[in-house]
């Protein structure tokens, strides 16, 4: 691997199976040796910019995502990522039924604090029965009901130089320096928008395990990597760049776009 | 009888061709790899997991090894080596939607087949669009691309003789006739768009901005569906035009589309 150049440090610690794979075949495939050159990386990458900006700049009139009907409910919802979160604060909160959870809202806030289930069960709901598309390229549709965001927001007060919210969760995936914690974040044209829930129920029962018990966000224009599930904290930032690789979210960190819109 | 060679193929035309062939190759063997991370396909909003229209799936052989089983309309294939069931990254059976040599990068990872897909896709829209004005503002649609009434009338013949490997000499060959005339218009005008705005309608974000995309296509999976099948439907237009690059002149051919210079014989029939 040393002798080639290039190679991001990224690339090396992404998944140990493609960089064993790549030392077994040798470098005989150019393509491969192309995708993990740190210049052509960032070449691809340039396009996520205009991705982010077309795709905001189309987003006129109402701009919600589009809602279907209870017959239209997928009858079997696909479980992906963690289904369990492998901590044991986590798992003590779940076997009280989340009796003692409370949401922390902190970072860029005039109000930190501390909310309960009951508590966001208070705030201003919205209901909504919306597709979930995965990146892999299937789509499973589900009815949530969860606490308006931009109601929580106005409620702790966001200070001006807040610009982004981080959503911490309690999952975490291996890497290669252990447990990676799973983490998103979205901007505030996305915090405010107005399908933008903290879902605590799906299909009209409390939130199950495998879907990120016992609060997820749903922010519904972009793929299932933004549903965060399993969220413990919401973190008001100027940035995100000192927070994980700097990327602004696990799956970003892992080479994919944080503008999950497409 | 005479040679004469005519300039075929203006530099924006042959310029545009060649990007063209570069981001088509990389879009596909991108696309299979996005494919490969759920190698199955549904219609309307959402997936059905157990009544596809086409799945590739890896099922345990009497043997204990692996085997690629395709199901299309219900109808399974053993495809074993090429779909559902292929060499991994060790050379060993592996249960994968494409085979490595087809996909980009060979071995699985979604986020790097995303990143060719979208930085490709830019370039060939870009590219198609530039290639679109140009051939509008100088009339290469309407005069190269557009069959005249008589050519129309003829397709009958132009059909047989293409059955005879019996090509265009002379006068005729200074035109596309009209095979590839209607070819190149269904390409141009309606599986490249196509391709496009399905890809487009595959965006929860683009289904909020314009909604009309899932009412074209009739929901997200649908607009998936579409997309492989005009991909494929476009893999198909490639192989039978450069089979008949090959069979009508390789050489020539290949010439006109790089200096733009195209030699015709038998000349002498011409007025």
């Amino acid at each position: 691997m040393s002798a080639k150049t290039g190679v991001t440090r990224r690339t090396l610690l992404r998944g140990g199976t493609a960089a064993s794979a790549l030392l077994l075949s040798g470098c005989d495939r150019p393509l491969d040796t192309l995708s993990e050159t740190d210049w052509f990386r960032r070449l691809l990458g340039f396009v996520n910019g205009p991705n982010r900006e077309v795709q905001r700049a189309l987003a006129t009139g109402s701009g919600l995502a589009p809602e279907y009907t209870a017959a239209q409910i997928s009858p079997s919802f696909k479980v992906n990522g963690n289904d369990m979160p492998d901590d044991d604060a986590y798992q003590a909160l779940a076997a009280n039924q989340f009796r003692d959870w409370k949401l922390e809202v902190s970072g860029l806030v005039e109000r930190p604090a501390q909310l309960s289930l009951a508590d966001l069960r208070a705030f201003p709901s919205r209901t909504q029965i919306t597709r979930h598309d995965c990146v892999e390229g299937w789509t499973c549709i589900g009815k949530w009901k969860g606490a308006r965001l931009s109601a929580v927001l106005n409620q702790v007060g966001l200070k001006p130089q807040a610009r982004f919210l981080v959503f911490r969760c309690a999952d975490a995936f291996p890497g290669p320096d252990g447990a990676q914690p799973y983490y998103e974040s979205i901007d505030l044209d996305d915090a405010f928008h107005e399908q933008t829930i903290l879902a605590y129920d799906m299909n009209d029962q409390p939130l199950p395990t495998g879907h990120g018990a016992p609060l997820r966000l749903r922010a519904e224009r972009h793929l299932g990597y933004k549903q965060a599930k399993f969220v413990m904290k919401i973190e008001a930032v100027e940035s995100f760049a000192k927070i994980g690789d700097g990327n602004g979210s696990y799956w970003a960190d892992q080479g994919y776009a944080w503008y999950a819109g497409i | 009888m005479r040679r004469i060679t005519i300039y075929r193929h203006r530099l924006v035309v042959r310029i545009t061709h060649w990007i063209n062939v570069l981001c088509l190759t990389f879009l596909l063997m991108s696309g299979l790899q996005i494919f490969n991370a759920y190698p199955a396909l549904d219609w309307g909003p959402r997936t059905t997991f157990d009544s596809s229209f086409i799945s590739m799936t890896a099922e345990q052989g009497p043997d204990g090894r692996p085997v690629g089983i395709t199901t299309v309309l219900g109808h399974p294939f053993h495809t074993t080596g090429v779909l559902g069931v292929s060499a991994g990254d060790d050379g060993q059976p592996t249960a994968r939607g494409f085979p490595r040599w087809i996909t980009v990068p060979s071995y699985q990872d979604l986020a790097t087949g995303r990143a060719w897909h979208f930085f490709f896709a830019w370039l060939f829209v870009l590219n198609g669009a530039f290639y679109l004005i140009y051939s509008l503002a100088t009339r290469h649609v309407s005069r190269d691309l557009v069959p005249t009434r008589h050519q129309l009338g003829e397709i009958g013949r132009t059909i047989v003789e293409h059955l005879r490997f019996r090509f265009p000499k002379g006068a005729e060959a200074r035109h596309y006739n009209v095979l590839q005339k209607l070819a190149y218009l269904v390409v141009i005008f309606v599986l490249l768009p196509l391709i496009v705005l399905a890809g487009l309608t595959m965006s929860p974000q683009m289904d909020a901005s314009q909604p009309w995309l899932l009412t074209l296509f009739g929901g997200r999976q649908s607009a998936r569906t579409i997309h492989f099948l005009v991909a494929s439907a476009l893999v198909l237009f490639v192989l039978v035009h450069v089979f008949m690059v090959l069979v009508s002149g390789v050489w020539n051919n290949l010439r006109s589309m790089i200096t733009g210079r195209y030699v015709i014989e038998g000349a002498d029939d011409e007025r």
